[in-house]
């Protein structure tokens, strides 16, 4: 069975390591932050100038000095920092920050990413897209294998104005995870129950298939 | 005690249309709203305005574009507001994107004297159009180049006589990058003390790039997305 958006998120929470630093985008990737593995730490980093972000406030104890780079109200851990926004992007562009999860509406074969600007649309503008996807060593995009017109996102070429070229390494989506090399995704794990078949045919980009390809183990 | 103003009035006397201005804030996060009422009353037209966000329709910068007080905004997300779209989408708001942390760079290289510099930001996409490439460490980056502004709008929340200033929390964003890049830079503050009463090893903004300082009259500080989570 395909993954839920929660099934996405702790797929990629399975990917955080010990003391890393981590940048969470707007929507599948902020629900990471509730499903890290125990016995893992991590600190998230927010954009606009927090890092040790803690969990939602409780009701009442909301403060509008306070909030997340999607402006949600948000509370700070032991340890916490603040800082202006141009000490915000030293730490993304300085590569300070180990891991990077952004949602994408479309990727490439090559790594490309595009989320920011559907031509024609309102453009709401990039934020702090380009700039994390620029310079971040490790970026995995959460998305959904297909977008609303069942078009598959996982392309020869995007067909959007880009966000970033050549820089996803690895895309989560609700039917596998898939690795960028060399100008191909690898099949790395199928969702439970996923055939490899139905990840052929969803994925219109160069997808290399090992012989056996394991289920994820959530 | 040269630097006190009485209020956002006399702070900002002597912004005239047609002028650059930077306001800090995120969202609606740090914004100096008492100066950004006082631009509404004064009816100063033509404005470009530098800030990383456009407000929300009734709130912070989206008060300026009601009255049509803004030519052109140069920010990095404009999302949340119905009259920015309308005016956008026909061609009555001219509008620069470019990515936040260039924005960012792009106003602290203006306050430090450094003309541009390079970032990978943006390589390969459409805001790299018309920008000088060059490869370091076998990386493509592009140049952008620095902003200043007539005025710098700040909003801290403690600031003393003597223009030094500490924000709080997450709101301090860009306010002490676009405090640099004034010509003239105002800061409104929730809190004015005498010089001597913060503690120099804790100033976030030093004296030095502040031109005048009040205490703003009344800060609603409205919040954009309100998220709770309920006690067990």
């Amino acid at each position: 069975m395909a993954l839920d958006k929660i099934g996405i998120a702790k797929r990629i929470a399975q990917e955080l390591q010990n003391g890393w630093y981590v940048n969470l985008g707007i929507g599948i990737p902020t629900l990471v932050a509730n499903y890290i593995p125990s016995g893992i730490e991590v600190e998230f980093q927010s954009e606009n100038g927090v890092l040790g972000m803690g969990p939602f406030p409780f009701d009442g104890e909301e403060d509008a000095d306070l909030i997340n780079a999607g402006k949600q109200t948000i509370t700070t851990l032991p340890g916490a920092a603040f800082f202006d926004s141009a000490t915000s992007f030293a730490m993304i562009r300085g590569q300070h920050v180990q891991l990077t999860v952004l949602g994408a509406m479309e990727v490439s074969q090559n790594g490309d990413i595009a989320n920011w600007k559907i031509p024609g649309k309102m453009v709401k503008g990039m934020g702090g897209a380009m700039d994390l996807v620029a310079s971040a060593d490790n970026i995995i995009v959460a998305m959904m294998h297909s977008n609303k017109a069942g078009e598959s996102k996982l392309l020869i070429n995007c067909s959007l104005p880009l966000t970033g070229v050549a820089c996803v390494k690895k895309v989560v989506t609700e039917l596998a995870v898939l690795s960028i090399i060399d100008g191909a995704f690898h099949l790395i794990e199928r969702a439970p129950g996923v055939s490899v078949e139905e990840i052929i045919a969803k994925t219109e980009g160069r997808l290399i298939v090992p012989e056996f390809v394991p289920e994820m183990q959530l | 005690m040269y630097k006190v103003v009485k209020n956002a009035e006399e702070a900002l006397r002597d912004i005239q249309d047609d002028m650059t201005i930077m306001l800090g804030g995120f969202g609606l996060c740090g914004i100096p709203e008492n100066s950004i009422g006082e631009l509404v009353r004064k009816g100063t037209k033509r404005l470009t305005c530098i800030s990383n966000n456009a407000g929300v329709d009734g709130f912070g910068l989206g008060l300026l574009l009601e009255t049509k007080q803004i030519k052109k905004m140069i920010s990095s997300y404009v999302g949340e507001n119905d009259e920015f779209e309308r005016q956008m989408l026909s061609g009555e708001l001219e509008v620069d994107l470019i990515p936040q942390g260039s924005l960012a760079e792009r106003c602290r290289a203006g306050g430090a004297g450094i003309p541009a510099f390079y970032t990978p930001a943006g390589f390969g996409t459409e805001i790299a159009e018309g920008k000088e490439v060059r490869i370091y460490n076998g990386k493509p980056h592009i140049l952008e180049e620095a902003l200043t502004a007539d005025f710098a709008i700040v909003k801290a929340w403690k600031g003393d006589t003597a223009g030094n200033l500490v924000y709080k929390a997450a709101a301090r964003n860009f306010n002490p990058l676009m405090a640099m890049a004034g010509k003239i830079t105002i800061a409104e503050v929730e809190e004015l003390l005498p010089a001597g009463s913060l503690d120099p090893n804790e100033i976030h903004t030093p004296g030095i790039f502040v031109q005048r300082i009040f205490q703003g009259k009344k800060f609603e500080k409205r919040i954009e997305q309100r998220t709770v989570r309920k006690r067990d």
